[in-house]
């Protein structure tokens, strides 16, 4: 994968995680009751949601990583280039 | 509560600081020139980069802040937990690894290094110092209310043996040992969460009258209100004891006194039911007399145990099904049981007396599980249940300001220059993601745990972790406790080395224009930790009766209105220039502090005014000053467009 593909699956990736982020707060914000409901094992969604926030996160975080494996060095910039000579 | 100081307690303690700072002087050696010192020749390996990344950023906040008032507050806290994993994806998918492309050392090198502007660097090493102080003090404060029932010693003691131990890590070393105490300490805090999440479970829940000492909390009646007096001398426990006078400040409370016939005086909770008559629920006093004295349920406060003191408290009232005990609960029935509970809280109200005297009662508040376990009961995230328009913006802005304000913290972006490419940047990122989500995780088992754990002190939300290890075993107690020290250690001295690099690469070299040689670099970064140490220590002992967590939040909204706009533009608006990222700084830092120091929350806690005098309308400047940043950033770069790409 390229660098601007790489660009545009973090773009991507970011952008999923906003919805998800975004849509907890306005469930919060305009229908609170609903995080009272437990749609599952007795569970209520506040932490469903909770969890899965942090799990998406943990997974979103790999799917990137993983991405770079197939070609590892290609991203890798070359910083002594662009870094400054601050103590001059 | 009485701390007894634990001999198993004093010497794990000590034996972590040791460990710790053997560990600096050893790893001292290794950095002598200024790329060792500030950013440990960006030789650290990515993993244990990561984990350290988890060591800087859970901070005497997370840990103790998050389970406390998930402790006293239920679900709440836990709303912190996301927020701040969240900023996470920001600083994986926008500023990870521009961050390490751009910089040498400090965050304002990054920001400087299409412009050699020196007004950039300094702006920015101002904005770092302002932000790291602003995160320091807190950390400083948690510091203090841990080493108190740890090891006995007053507060500024915990406060001054932090700060001395920072320095000496900081000075010794500098970014190599720091990064070492940062992985220990971070590898360290999620194992313990972890094996106390499992023993936790394997405790599992069961019903009690009271807390962890064995105190039963009593409750009187059925009464009717006509009659109080004469129906307390039907039962033979109360018969001699007299209901004490009710005058104006009393009256306004839902509390009764009653006087005991020692002259003892207690605090009860009038429950009224529907058929007009009422029950007395035991509630717990602290009462500090005009002249000084101190005391604890109408008697002189104890120093030692078995004197008399505030009860531990937090239990199970009501199992599902009337069960007692629940016996080993898994990952998920510990939530499904809990719904289906009823928990004892304990809510406090202040009580300022006629005769110069201010006694808090701390009262049974019995709480349906399903409440708990929702989000909306703290007071911060009463917005979430108000149909107020300004308290559902203050909500939105502390979500937004902890999602945007972790990608600019500049403790947290000085951890990309340790590593040696992008690529390990990236690598490092997603370890600490990990690490750090595992741990929020673990944060809601153990903030519920402490808070059906009866060993509560309701003077203190910061000590729920540390006091629910010790309610399973006094080991975990010392190992939490030491850990958590360690925690503000690894973090302090984090804040101490951005701000030393901030002073001596921006500021010095930029503002004083001081040519240095790298070993003037190194001694004059070493002497700002020292003076930067200095003054955490004194803030420290200054906002010792400051909430922790609340002062997180300032240094959030703070790094994300000043730092994040910049960052995100010139990473991404090609017509960004030196004016437009000078002017975000200063707007985004001054209108972020101004708003802080003029809202609620700080007239209340800080100033002891009115909330209603306050001038802002809500107390979280997030959603306005992280976007007024990025509109002056906008409008000054437009406005200041080089005119070589005008004429083009």
């Amino acid at each position: 994968m390229s660098a601007p593909l790489h660009n545009r699956l973090a773009m991507v990736l970011f952008s999923i995680y906003l919805l998800l982020y975004g849509g907890f707060i306005v469930i919060n914000l305009f229908m609170p009751d609903l995080m009272e409901k437990t749609p599952y094992a007795g569970v209520n969604l506040a932490i469903w949601y909770g969890f899965g926030l942090i799990f998406t996160a943990i997974i979103l975080a790999f799917i990137y990583g993983f991405s770079f494996t197939s070609t590892s060095k290609q991203a890798s910039g070359d910083d002594s280039a662009s870094s400054q000579e601050v103590s001059k | 509560m009485i701390y007894e100081p634990s001999v198993l307690a004093v010497v794990v303690f000590f034996a972590f600081v040791g460990v710790t700072l053997g560990l600096s002087f050893w790893l001292g050696g290794k950095a002598k020139t200024s790329e060792g010192y500030f950013s440990a020749h960006g030789q650290i390996p990515w993993f244990i980069n990561g984990v350290a990344f988890a060591g800087d950023y859970l901070s005497a906040a997370s840990f103790l802040g998050i389970c406390g008032m998930i402790a006293f507050y239920g679900y709440d806290g836990f709303l912190y937990s996301i927020g701040y994993l969240a900023g996470w994806i920001v600083a994986l998918f926008i500023v990870a690894e521009p961050m390490k492309r751009l910089g040498k050392f400090t965050f304002a090198d990054a920001l400087n290094s299409k412009f050699n502007s020196p007004g950039i660097q300094i702006t920015a090493g101002v904005s770092t110092l302002v932000v790291s102080i602003f995160y320091l003090i807190p950390q400083m404060v948690g510091a203090g209310v841990l080493v108190t029932p740890l090891l006995g010693f007053p507060h500024w003691v915990g406060v001054v043996i932090v700060g001395v131990t920072v320095i000496l890590i900081v000075v010794s070393a500098g970014m190599v040992s720091t990064t070492w105490v940062q992985f220990l300490k971070g590898s360290l805090l999620v194992i313990f969460s972890a094996i106390l999440t499992i023993m936790l479970m394997a405790r599992g829940f069961e019903t009690k009258e009271g807390g962890a000492d064995g105190y039963e909390f009593r409750t009187l009646g059925p009464f009717t209100t006509k009659t109080l007096e004469a129906d307390l001398g039907t039962d033979p426990e109360t018969e001699k004891w007299s209901v004490v006078a009710v005058d104006s400040v009393w009256e306004e409370t839902p509390f009764v006194r009653l006087k005991n016939e020692q002259g003892t005086v207690t605090v009860w909770k009038k429950e009224e039911d529907a058929a007009g008559k009422f029950l007395l629920t035991e509630a717990q006093s602290l009462t500090k007399t005009a002249d000084g004295k101190v005391l604890v349920n109408g008697l002189p406060k104890g120093s030692r145990k078995g004197e008399p003191e505030l009860h531990p408290v937090g239990h199970i009232s009501k199992l599902p099904e009337g069960k007692t005990e629940t016996g080993p609960l898994g990952l998920l029935t510990f939530f499904s049981t809990l719904q289906n509970s009823e928990v004892i809280l304990w809510p406090k109200t202040k009580v300022a007396e006629l005769d110069g005297s201010s006694t808090t009662v701390y009262y049974q508040k019995p709480t349906h599980g399903s409440q708990v376990l929702r989000p909306g009961e703290h007071p911060r995230f009463k917005g979430i249940r108000s149909n107020k328009t300004k308290d559902k913006l203050n909500f939105l802005s502390l979500m937004l300001a902890l999602f945007c304000g972790t990608a600019s913290l500049p403790h947290i972006l000085i951890r990309y220059y340790t590593v040696k490419d992008e690529a390990a940047a990236r690598k490092s990122t997603i370890v600490g993601i990990v690490t750090i989500g595992f741990f929020y995780i673990l944060s809601l088992y153990m903030g519920l745990g402490a808070m059906v754990s009866g060993a509560l002190d309701v003077t203190n939300s910061n000590m729920a972790a540390p006091l629910l290890a010790r309610s399973i075993a006094e080991w975990m107690f010392a190992a939490i406790s030491a850990i958590a020290f360690t925690t503000v250690l690894g973090t302090v001295s984090g804040l101490i080395l951005a701000s030393a690099g901030a002073v001596t690469h921006d500021l010095m070299g930029h503002l004083f224009k001081v040519k240095m040689n790298d070993a003037q670099q190194v001694r004059i970064a070493k002497l700002s930790s020292v003076v930067v140490g200095v003054i955490a220590i004194v803030l420290g002992i200054l906002f010792e009766n400051m909430n922790v967590s609340y002062l997180v939040g300032w240094a959030f909204s703070v790094a994300a209105s000043a730092n994040l706009p910049s960052l995100i533009m010139l990473l991404f608006w090609s017509k960004t220039t030196k004016q437009g990222i000078i002017a975000a700084l200063i707007v985004g830092m001054v209108s972020s502090l101004g708003w802080i120091l003029l809202s609620e929350d700080t007239f209340t806690q800080v100033y002891g005014l009115l909330a209603e005098d306050a001038w802002m309308p809500f107390s979280q400047p997030g959603i306005v000053t992280i976007p007024l940043g990025f509109l002056t950033l906008i409008v000054v770069s437009l406005m200041t467009q080089p005119k070589k790409s005008v004429a083009e």
